[in-house]
């Protein structure tokens, strides 16, 4: 993966960490109890575990395998 | 009492833990101080995620929950889901590499070798060291605080507090980095596994989840706490240059050395996002949901001094409170055993600094040949005793909450490092000038954050941010302007650029 998409992937990912919109709003609520700020950031963080399941498969730093 | 008894019970098996791996040491100094660098990977993975998870994630989180709401989660957790990894990913695998290579321990030895330096990584030392004091103290605060809570003020958090303070340092003074690991992965399973069915029982016992949440929106005490409306954007942004420091904090930084290989750092980096999830989130949803359990009465005296003053109270009891009050005894007993777990990781801290002292000051200053190997160890297990006792005495007479110590000092400060891992490691041109201004920069300003009122913000920016802006520009600027190390030794730590 070139370097320029995979910084434009981790900055994009970085400011949908800044969830503006869901700032003052409790509403809707998953599940029946879970307020919408704290929803939106949990699916955030599985988010971000596939972002890393990306970078592991494509930008895995080459050549370190060398001092195993 | 019989939770108290539960835990007493768990103190004991990881004393046990300790003892064993004790047995397993072959007396080599990279074998106490790395485990022989012979991690697997889900030792790893759980060992190092343990490590970072301390006081701060279980009872420093929700206890800010409590006060501020499920900004908290975003503060911290979902921050470090993705800023964490990254480290690891990218500079982790970088540290273990140099480590395995020219045979390092610490960080301050890859920058003395980097770097063609001496003194200034002497410094570099003190300031790891002064930093991560803080942090080894949060760690018998909360065992103090955990103790004394769920044994219903029975154990007074003295006593509690010095006998989580006595188990930590003799397993650390025993088992070493094999001990720490075991223990920590231990404490690891153990708390992933209980947290769940920590937030069901709880949330049950107050009527459900859903009435829960609907009783905080229908109180307008606490109809903002599940929003974020009191908390201003600036300085939620800012709270994400906070887990730049988990690569600077010296505990981890080590522990990215004990992995058998590098491959394992994959595990690590995909699954340290879930696992901050598992923790985390029942942590700070209970934080909040405290705010309805008016039938505790320790709970319900905090709540009045926040309705009476409008400022954040004392929180760090809340989960504990709510697991006495709604899980049944032997539950609680588990559960308390597992926020013990957490509460306990300051054992890598204290192995950590131990590490340092024994490499970066007496083998670095002649010790190691003057007095050898033994002697080395030695000196790490004296230092390890001395250091948990002086947290001890220091705990006793803290007045901060843990969130707050850890946010205004440890994290800052080590945030602001973060810049001399990545020139190390990634940058040819950085230098040992470009270090040492970096380094004098951030001692000066965790200095003057000691000194300014506390929640001092620049721009409505937290001081990490400045802290951390100034030194990339510190050391990337004087190392443009300064000599660089020697081609013979740039090119050992960047072969594939070669020139």
């Amino acid at each position: 993966m070139k370097p320029a998409l995979v910084v434009l992937t981790i900055a994009v990912v970085y400011i949908l960490h800044q969830d503006w919109w869901n700032w003052t709003a409790a509403h809707p609520l998953a599940f029946g109890f879970l307020p919408i700020g704290l929803w939106y950031h949990a699916l955030y963080t599985i988010a971000a575990a596939f972002l890393m399941v990306a970078l592991v498969r494509w930008c895995w730093p080459t050549g370190l395998e060398r001092d195993e | 009492m019989i939770p108290a008894l539960f835990v007493l019970a768990y103190l004991g098996i990881v004393l046990y833990i300790g003892i064993f791996a004790f047995r397993r040491s072959s007396g080599q100094s990279e074998d106490f101080f790395l485990a022989g660098r012979s991690l697997g990977p889900w030792v790893f993975l759980l060992s190092l995620f343990g490590s970072h998870m301390t006081a701060f994630a279980i009872l420093g989180s929700s206890g800010h929950a409590f006060n501020f709401g499920i900004v908290t989660y975003g503060l911290m957790a979902s921050s470090s889901a993705l800023v964490v990894p990254l480290c690891l990913l990218f500079l982790g695998t970088r540290l273990w590499s140099v480590g395995k290579r020219f045979g390092l321990i610490t960080p301050v030895q890859i920058f003395r070798d980097r770097w063609e330096c001496g003194h200034i990584g002497t410094l570099i030392f003190f300031l790891q060291a002064a930093l991560l004091v803080p942090y080894i103290i949060i760690g018998v605060m909360g065992g103090g605080t955990t103790l004394s809570v769920i044994s219903g003020g029975f154990i007074p958090f003295w006593l509690g507090g010095l006998i989580v303070a006595l188990v930590v340092m003799s397993y650390v003074f025993f088992g070493g980095m094999r001990g720490t690991a075991w223990v920590n992965t231990f404490q690891t399973v153990l708390f992933l596994c209980f947290g769940a069915i920590a937030v069901t029982l709880i949330s049950q016992g107050m009527g459900g989840f859903t009435a829960v949440t609907e009783r905080l929106l229908n109180n307008p005490n606490t109809a903002s706490l599940l929003t974020r409306e009191k908390f201003s954007l600036t300085t939620f942004l800012g709270y994400t240059f906070n887990p730049l420091s988990a690569i600077a904090f010296p505990h981890i930084a080590i522990f990215c050395l004990t992995a058998r290989k590098v491959t394992q750092f994959k595990r690590t980096v995909i699954f340290y996002p879930i696992c901050l999830l598992l923790i985390w989130l029942p942590c700070v949803y209970l934080g909040v949901a405290a705010n309805q359990a008016t039938d505790i009465p320790a709970i319900e005296a905090k709540l009045e001094a926040k309705a009476a003053t409008g400022r954040p109270v004392p929180g760090d009891d809340v989960m504990l409170q709510l697991l006495g009050r709604y899980a049944p005894v032997w539950v609680a007993g588990l559960l308390g055993a597992g926020i013990m777990a957490a509460v306990m990781a300051s054992d890598s801290q204290i192995l950590a600094l131990s590490t340092m002292f024994t490499e970066d000051i007496f083998a670095f200053y002649g010790g190691k040949d003057k007095f050898g190997e033994k002697a080395q160890i030695a000196t790490g297990r004296l230092f390890v005793v001395l250091v948990t006792a002086f947290a001890y005495f220091t705990a006793l007479n803290a007045k901060v909450a843990i969130f707050d110590l850890a946010v205004q000092y440890a994290f800052a400060g080590y945030a602001a490092m973060a810049p001399l891992f990545v020139a190390a490691l990634c940058w040819r041109g950085s230098t040992k000038w470009g270090a040492l201004a970096s380094t004098l920069f951030i001692a000066a300003s965790t200095i003057a954050l000691y000194l300014l009122p506390r929640g001092f913000t620049i721009a409505g920016f937290a001081p990490v941010v400045p802290m951390t802006l100034i030194s990339a520009a510190l050391v990337w600027g004087v190392s443009l302007l300064t000599p660089k190390p020697s081609a013979t030794t740039i090119n050992r730590y960047f072969p594939e650029s070669s020139v």
